[in-house]
């Protein structure tokens, strides 16, 4: 009965989606207020029936309900409660009820935090981001409806969540990368909403900024959340694959990083706004594309969800209907815009220009690479290749240090004009960084790489830049602290983001290049170094889990024989799925991780065992948390509170007139 | 909303549209492109079932080295006796990592030989991938010719095909083995199979 509850409330949820793209949207073209500010509680009706359809689904897997197929294939009455309540977004239906409850979640955010918008921009967006719901919905009540049920004859049991997926990462990982997908509507939604008035003004980007830094902030989190759950579950110790769902995720991220810098500029200088509106409706683009090649099968990954050609063929015509549609409306609407502010080559907007235009770059590298097999497979009549990670890395890499380059010298540049002198001077910094970066790895790593210099060189170029950017802002300031204080949250937003992207590449370089790891046998007393540290097999032991049951090993740490700490990695056996699971253990800390993973068992007592030694790895995703907590710093500003309260008094003096 | 007067503000200033700057109409031409690719990837027939030339044929003649065993050879003798499952699969192919666990379940629980073909393929990488994931095969045959692949009309990686007891091939799988193609697909041949009187006889239904 519940369920049912579920499955209707999602059929009201699709009226109310109807209601939302009409009502406002007539309002708007009759001039009926009324009408338009039907928007707002439009908004909130859809997101309480969403949600009211989500809980209804999470009853149906608390309470074991193994008649709703969808409960049936995903669950299992051993499971762990938590990993019951995740696994409502383990596999395709029930994610999707997810990201559909997600875009109700910011469609509500807009109408409740727009106040400050005309009442007929609020109505034009908010009616939008309904058109693009009623698509969510009924692609879900059409092709993967999680409330269906195998009545009369349903298990007596669950087939169990997918071991992979019993996991911390795996719970707020993917609600995390929804939030970013989903948050790109927001500004699709302004952009489009812009168009369709005609007039490309900056006013759109002030509203977008703060809507594009969160949803960016929020898909970074899950990105690197991502990385950090490849890289400790599936047992390779890789963190990164270039894998074709990874790069459905990095896509509308570099795509939404280039948005957010040229944001940036049209909302301070004027410049680049037809750019900037096209970067907008490419990100959200690129996430609808990422949601096409996960769920409809064309692409083979270890992501993949189950396929179906039916729910492939709805994605993709929604995909056609929705960025053909925005692509065509820009043709139409852009033409003989002007930007209103003019700029030297030498100006801190040519460098942004420089950021987006490589980062454009490398997004169609990225998309040539992920699709490639596809063209290779339709020309040579079906032969399936992969491309993998020696193609992206040499078209990626380079590209980014370009960018990075462009990164460290932007805090000294100017608007407009910058004197030649200030990236002249920019010889020191550089040689220091290099003397600094080389006299470290000369004096601590195993090995001298040139490349580990050169790339760390330039982070730490990017921290030094970066630092004195911030002094001068108060060097000859009598108060220090508080003109501190008084800097713009989002400036510090920027530092913090320019500050993880350093952080991470110094992870990214010295992981890369010193990590050093053996595959071999190991029976009991077996004893391996690497890295200056001794490995010693002690035993193996049986462990009975919740849901399985598993073999794992003692493995003793000693660093020149004092134990430096226990690992117990784990091959478990999960009983209701039927499936092997390799579960690594991990002695982390900042500056090096030992990981340990079990292969298989050979002849007797002893196993194959798998020792890494990663130094700088945490330093990835601790970076990947600073870039968002800098997108998520920016939305702090005072200005976008201080727009707001100024437009609200102007209307309200306005009606009172 | 306080703001009731201000709706309706304005509509398009309609200058300016008459002619449509060529240059905007670059991306749409690229994401046309994409949508070609797309659609394209994702043919509308099903992929993963081909019919094949070989269905009700023998499985074709070879003599082939082993690839765990060195100096083995293995032959079209070794695949006859029961109803059989042969897989053809190489370390360059994700899709036959994710049918993997299900080949490992169909060897331990179904009771039905599995034989794996390594095509195009590096045997020393093929033996470590083995030990990686394990080895749900009775033997794997080394084609890193491709020789019986050619003869097979193989398509790519994975693909799966049915032998009857008398090493005929009834059905062909293109594909991962996934539980679904397994339970819907492939368990029905194999159980018809094992149940008919005479092994070599035509299925009519897949």
């Amino acid at each position: 009965m519940i369920v049912e509850l579920g499955h209707f409330s999602l059929i009201l949820a699709l009226g109310l989606a109807f209601s939302l793209a009409l009502l406002p949207t007539i309002g708007v073209y009759q001039r009926q207020p009324r009408l338009m500010e039907m928007a707002g509680s439009l908004s909130a009706g859809l997101f309480v029936f969403l949600l009211l359809s989500f809980v209804c689904l999470a009853y149906a897997f608390w309470t074991d309900d193994f008649s709703v197929a969808y409960v049936a294939r995903n669950s299992n009455s051993a499971l762990p409660l938590q990993y019951k309540m995740s696994a409502i977004w383990g596999a395709h239906e029930g994610s999707f009820l997810l990201w559909t409850l997600i875009m109700g979640g910011w469609t509500l955010a807009v109408s409740i935090f727009s106040q400050g918008l005309t009442l007929d921009m609020r109505a034009r967006v908010l009616a939008i981001l309904g058109a693009l719901t009623i698509g969510f919905i009924l692609f879900m009540l059409l092709t993967s409806n999680p409330f269906d049920r195998t009545l009369p004859v349903f298990p007596a049991d669950g087939a169990d969540l997918n071991p992979l997926l019993q996991d911390f990462g795996l719970i707020v990982h993917p609600p995390m990368l929804y939030m970013g997908y989903v948050g790109m509507a927001v500004p699709f939604a302004f952009a489009i909403a812009t168009l369709t008035t005609g007039r490309l003004d900056a006013a759109w980007a002030r509203w977008s900024r703060p809507w594009t830094n969160v949803a960016w902030a929020f898909l970074t989190v899950g990105i690197t959340l991502g990385s950090w759950w490849a890289y400790y579950e599936l047992g390779w110790g890789g963190w990164w694959f270039w894998d074709a769902v990874e790069n459905a995720s990095f896509m509308p991220w570099l795509i939404g990083t280039a948005l957010v810098h040229s944001l940036a500029v049209t909302e301070k200088r004027g410049v680049f706004k037809s750019w900037t509106v096209l970067l907008a409706i490419f990100a959200f683009s690129f996430s609808l594309l990422g949601a096409f090649i996960v769920r409809s099968g064309v692409l083979t990954s270890v992501h993949a969800f189950a396929v179906d050609p039916e729910r492939g063929m709805f994605i993709l015509g929604f995909l056609i209907l929705v960025i053909g549609g925005s692509l065509m409306l820009y043709a139409v609407k852009v033409s003989g815009i002007k930007s209103e502010a003019g700029f030297d080559w030498t100006s801190r907007e040519t460098l942004v220009l420089v950021n987006n235009l490589l980062l454009v770059t490398a997004t169609g590298a990225v998309l040539l690479g992920t699709l490639y097999p596809l063209i290779y497979e339709a020309m040579t009549d079906g032969k399936k290749i992969s491309v993998g990670p020696p193609y992206f890395n040499a078209v990626f890499v380079p590209l980014m240090l370009l960018l990075f380059a462009a990164m460290a010298v932007s805090p000294t540049s100017r608007w407009k004009k910058t004197p030649l002198i200030f990236f002249t001077q920019q010889w020191k910094p550089v040689l220091a960084s290099l003397l600094i970066v080389g006299a470290l790895v000369w004096f601590l790593g195993s090995s001298f790489s040139g490349v580990v210099v050169l790339v760390d060189a330039v982070a730490l170029w990017i921290v030094i830049n970066l630092a004195r950017d911030w002094w001068s802002k108060v060097a000859n300031k009598a108060q220090k602290l508080p003109s501190l204080l008084r800097q713009t949250m989002s400036y510090y937003g920027m530092l913090l983001g320019h500050l993880g992207i350093a952080v991470a590449l110094i992870g990214v370089c010295t992981t890369v290049y010193y990590t050093e790891e053996k595959d071999l046998r190991m029976a009991p007393g077996d004893v391996v170094s690497l890295a200056g540290y001794e490995f010693r097999f002690n035993e193996m032991r049986k462990v009975q889990g919740p849901n399985y049951v598993a073999d794992q090993a003692e493995i003793e740490v000693l660093k020149d024989g004092v134990r430096q700490t226990l690992l117990f990695p784990e091959k478990r056996f999960y009983e209701a799925a039927r499936n092997m699971m390799t579960e690594a253990d991990i002695d982390p800390t900042l500056f090096r991780d030992l990981y340990v993973a079990l292969g298989e068992p050979i002849d007797g007592t002893a196993w194959a065992v798998r020792v890494h030694y990663k130094p700088f790895v945490r330093w990835i995703w601790f970076g990947g948390l600073l870039i968002a907590l800098g997108g998520f710093t920016t939305v702090l500003d005072r200005r976008y509170r201080a727009v707001k309260q100024a437009r609200q008094a102007s209307l309200t003096a306005g009606v009172t007139v | 909303m306080s703001d009731s007067n201000s709706g309706g503000s304005a509509d398009a200033p309609t200058e300016a549209v008459s002619g449509i700057n060529k240059s905007l109409l670059i991306p749409l031409a690229v994401f046309v492109a994409l949508v070609l690719v797309l659609a394209v990837g994702f043919r509308l027939e099903d992929p993963h079932f081909l019919p094949s030339e070989l269905i009700d044929q023998q499985f074709p003649d070879f003599a082939l080295n082993e690839l765990n065993v060195s100096g083995r050879v293995v032959t079209r003798e070794d695949l006859i006796g029961q109803v059989a499952l042969v897989n053809v699969w190489a370390t360059w192919c994700p899709n036959c990592l994710i049918e993997h666990p299900e080949l490992m379940r169909i060897s331990r629980e179904e009771g039905l030989p599995l034989f794996g073909i390594n095509y195009n393929d590096e045997s020393v990488k093929a033996r470590k991938w083995l030990v990686r994931h394990n080895n749900p095969f009775q033997f794997n045959i080394v084609d890193d010719q491709g020789k019986l692949g050619i003869d097979l009309g193989v398509y790519g990686a994975p693909e799966t095909f049915v032998l009857d007891a008398n090493g005929v091939i009834q059905y062909r799988h293109v594909g991962p083995v996934t539980r679904r193609v397994w339970e819907e697909t492939l368990r029905p041949v194999v159980d018809l199979l094992l149940s008919q009187s005479s092994p070599s006889s035509k299925i009519v239904e897949g």
